[in-house]
């Protein structure tokens, strides 16, 4: 797949970061044309994949969190969230809804969100060296442009 | 993150403004037990309708305050959900569990 446009971000693991990071996937994602809906589900998405990294990847330490977002040319943006945290040893059982490991403040949902607000979402962690989330959303073009 | 309440003959209404994340969520859950906890309120009525984002920080701040309105022995209704607080509400599952008006 050809890629028209990317950029790549690197932050460390602080919560403050998840306001920046979806903001700044709804900013890039502007060139697709997006509706308010569709920056919305992105917005929100990035925002579930950042603060996992955040909550879970780093759980007693500032650590590095990469965020890819390119612009495929099928209109589709795809979403990299990275980190070199501990790992999930159980994907299939992390993406179970309300299944969570973290504090209160956690529901538990979190992939249940992003499953149902892209179009693709894959995961793939190795315990001790870290964390990919990959996720598509087509963009739908618009009539008229 | 913001929350302002008032109350009146034990009705409480907490109204929650901005973006509602895991960075700020335990400020917002904590400053509504409290709330909560002091006005023993027969019916809390949280007011979304200045919420500009939320993610699932959202689905356990709801949760959170509607266990405890239901140890107070109060109920919880939420008015004036914006469309995208609703859509990941609604991804959740938590019309079974909460009103909203």
């Amino acid at each position: 797949m050809k890629i028209e446009n990317h950029v790549t971000l690197e932050f460390p693991s602080r919560s403050a970061n998840e306001g920046f990071a979806r903001t700044a996937a709804a900013c890039f994602a502007a060139q697709l044309d997006p509706t308010l809906e569709e920056v919305n589900d992105i917005k929100t998405a990035v925002s579930e994949a950042v603060t996992n990294a955040i909550v879970h990847a780093y759980p007693d330490i500032l650590g590095k969190i990469v965020l890819r977002l390119r612009i495929r040319e099928d209109h589709a943006l795809e979403i990299t969230v990275k980190d070199w945290g501990v790992g999930i040893a159980d994907v299939d059982q992390a993406r179970t809804p309300l299944f969570t490991t973290g504090s209160e403040e956690r529901s538990g949902m979190g992939f249940t969100i992003m499953e149902s607000f892209m179009d693709t979402l894959k995961v793939r962690s190795a315990p001790g060296r870290g964390t990919t989330v990959t996720m598509v959303r087509r963009i739908a073009r618009r009539a008229g442009r | 993150m913001p929350v302002t309440c008032k109350e009146e003959n034990r009705r409480l209404t907490a109204a929650v403004t901005g973006e509602l994340d895991h960075h700020g969520a335990r400020a917002v859950m904590e400053e509504l037990d409290r709330r909560i906890d002091l006005a023993q309120p027969r019916e809390l009525t949280l007011d979304l309708s200045g919420l500009t984002f939320t993610d699932s920080s959202g689905i356990a701040v709801l949760l959170r305050a509607h266990r405890r309105m239901g140890q107070v022995r109060g109920v919880m209704r939420v008015v004036s959900t914006p469309d995208q607080a609703g859509k990941v509400f609604q991804a959740a599952g938590l019309e079974r569990i909460i009103r909203f008006e």
